[in-house]
């Protein structure tokens, strides 16, 4: 009985605390039926949000992929004065609300904050619009492919590395053909919790893109919205939508993760 | 080509791996790096290769200052200890790795990766991945891989110490018989003394970061500069002040002059030789090889006490420098 009661146990909590409002979710978005459900959908402030989440999306992944392949090989690879510095600021976001960050860029780009002047002079327009909106995605998802990445790189070590060198590989080939091969699994599974920060960031995003419906409004601050102005199977099937995104996310990465003791 | 070291100095923090070391490495040579770990052998490797920069000092590789250039423009072939086989390439890739970071062409480079796993007998595995070998076989692939790209100096950082005693062997033969067949300045380290012997055409003992003598194998056994090398190389006992080899020693059942009251341990039989293990009256061990037909004359049996005669000894003058 016993070996039942851990699963038992692990079982019950995912039921109550993960499957059930979800699938509350998906109940009540389809409740009225599919089509109530699908014109929630296709309005056109609601196809802007879905829109603008994924520009914002495809933006910051991509950099902070860039940048957390730069920050791990630096962290394991290099020394230099600073690096448990470096280590220990990549995990901020993690442990830093979204909504203080949030609070940090108004200060910062806000008309009296460091940067904000001089971006008021040049005539760009970095709070409640686009900039901000994407730097503060990039701040919260920024830990995730470093992290991902820097436990891998330790292990493999440098010796595949040195042997490239001596072969008389340059540093970019040795990049290309032995560390980032060696990496790539955790490189993938870092985009891929990257892009479902992305995807669900909200407290951040909220506190710097004003929330213009049609302008700057991402999904999950239009799922807010939709909330609070009763329509209630709107903020549903766009909850549903997201809550289908993420999935997709989570089985990419099981399909794609190399089983368990292999590399 | 030739490798001249010329007082390299090298320190990690407050330990010092070399000291002033300087050596000389004739082109075509096989030279062992032997010495016990933490002695800068393969710290000095690492230098010449350029895996690792020097504090003080330079390194000549054909009579051409290589002190700061990089690694991949050094045209050395450096094997490590646990192979470091590219794992996600095939045997063939990893082998044609050096060539085709060079752009070499295509036809060229499939001639030569054929040419190399022959010579290293592999054909039959181009097409596995590392994780599909032996060690040995790996060994020999990753020999192969550095081998490919005709290196001058081919550097071999303890590249049997992961293998198991029969494969160390064969490997060793194997090594010793492809430096004959390509004409290459070779360089290993080892700290296995017998492995060194039997591979090397020249050694240089090295402890605690300096070389303590340069020489072939004959020379070191039979005039070591220092207690260091006698103890390192071959067997020896210590007598008083005095180093004595083993079968430089004989066993008598009765004092005689200069004669050493010791105590008789194991003795063990095997081959042509019979060893006796001793202590002497002031606890100093004593090993003493005899032949079977010498040991049978003495019939010696544990416990006895007898007197131990050396035929010919040594003293060094640098008794405090090993000691340090």
């Amino acid at each position: 009985m016993r070996r039942y009661a851990l699963r038992f146990v692990a079982l019950f909590y995912l039921a109550a605390i993960l499957i059930a409002p979800l699938g509350i979710v998906f109940y009540r978005t389809f409740e009225d039926g599919f089509a109530a459900a699908w014109e929630a959908l296709s309005t056109p402030e609601t196809i802007h949000a879905f829109k603008l989440t994924l520009i914002i999306t495809a933006i910051a992944v991509p950099l902070n992929t860039v940048f957390g392949i730069i920050c791990a090989i630096a962290i394991v690879r290099k020394r230099f004065p600073g690096k448990g510095l470096l280590n220990a600021f990549i995990d901020l976001p993690l442990a830093l609300s979204p909504v203080v960050v949030g609070l940090s860029l108004f200060l910062l780009y806000g008309r009296t904050g460091w940067f904000g002047g001089f971006f008021e002079r040049h005539d760009i327009q970095v709070l409640f619009a686009l900039p901000a909106m994407i730097i503060a995605t990039i701040f919260v998802s920024l830990p995730f492919v470093a992290r991902e990445v820097v436990p891998t790189l330790r292990e493999i070590g440098d010796e595949q590395e040195q042997a490239a060198r001596t072969l008389g590989a340059n540093g970019w080939q040795t990049f290309r053909r032995i560390t980032l091969p060696s990496i790539r699994w955790a490189v993938i599974y870092g985009v891929i919790l990257t892009t479902a920060r992305c995807l669900g960031e909200y407290g951040a995003v909220a506190v710097v893109s004003g929330r213009i419906q049609g302008e700057t409004e991402t999904a999950t601050l239009r799922v807010e919205e939709r909330y609070d102005s009763f329509d209630l199977a709107g903020a549903y099937a766009i909850a549903i939508v997201l809550a289908l995104i993420a999935i997709a996310v989570l089985l990419l990465m099981t399909l794609v993760k190399p089983r368990e003791g292999t590399t | 080509m030739s490798i001249h070291v010329r007082n390299i100095s090298k320190r990690f923090g407050d330990f010092t791996a070399l000291d002033d070391v300087t050596l000389d490495v004739e082109g075509g040579s096989l030279t062992a790096l032997l010495g016990p770990s933490g002695s800068g052998k393969s710290t000095l490797l690492r230098i010449i290769a350029g895996l690792e920069f020097a504090d003080q000092g330079e390194i000549l590789i054909a009579g051409e200052d290589a002190t700061d250039i990089r690694p991949q423009d050094r045209n050395v072939g450096f094997v490590f200890q646990h192979y470091a086989a590219f794992k996600h390439m095939t045997v063939r890739d990893n082998v044609a790795f050096g060539l085709q970071v060079r752009k070499r062409p295509k036809a060229e480079i499939r001639d030569r990766v054929d040419e190399l796993l022959k010579l290293v007998q592999l054909e039959a595995f181009g097409h596995r991945y590392p994780a599909q070998l032996s060690g040995g076989q790996r060994q020999r692939m990753a020999l192969a891989r550095a081998l490919a790209p005709k290196p001058e100096v081919l550097l071999l950082d303890e590249p049997f110490g992961a293998l198991d005693a029969r494969v160390r062997a064969e490997l060793r033969d194997w090594l010793r018989r492809l430096h004959e067949e390509v004409d290459v300045t070779t360089i290993f380290v080892t700290h296995d003394q017998a492995e060194a012997m039997d591979v090397a055409s020249q050694i240089a003992v090295m402890n605690t970061g300096r070389v303590e003598q340069v020489g072939s194998p004959t020379q070191l056994y039979d005039e070591p500069a220092s207690e260091f090398v006698m103890q390192f190389v071959g067997e020896a006992n210590r007598l008083g002040d005095r180093w004595v080899r083993p079968h430089d020693l004989d066993v008598s059942p009765d004092p005689g002059p200069g004669g050493v009251e010791a105590q008789i341990g194991r003795i063990t039989r095997y081959g042509f030789d019979a060893r006796i293990e001793l202590v002497a009256a002031d606890g100093e061990p004593l090993l003493v090889q005899v032949t079977r037909d010498r040991l049978e004359e003495l019939e010696l049996e544990r416990g006895q006490i007898v007197w131990v005669v050396a035929h010919h000894e040594r003293a060094f003058a640098d008794a405090t420098a090993t000691e340090r």
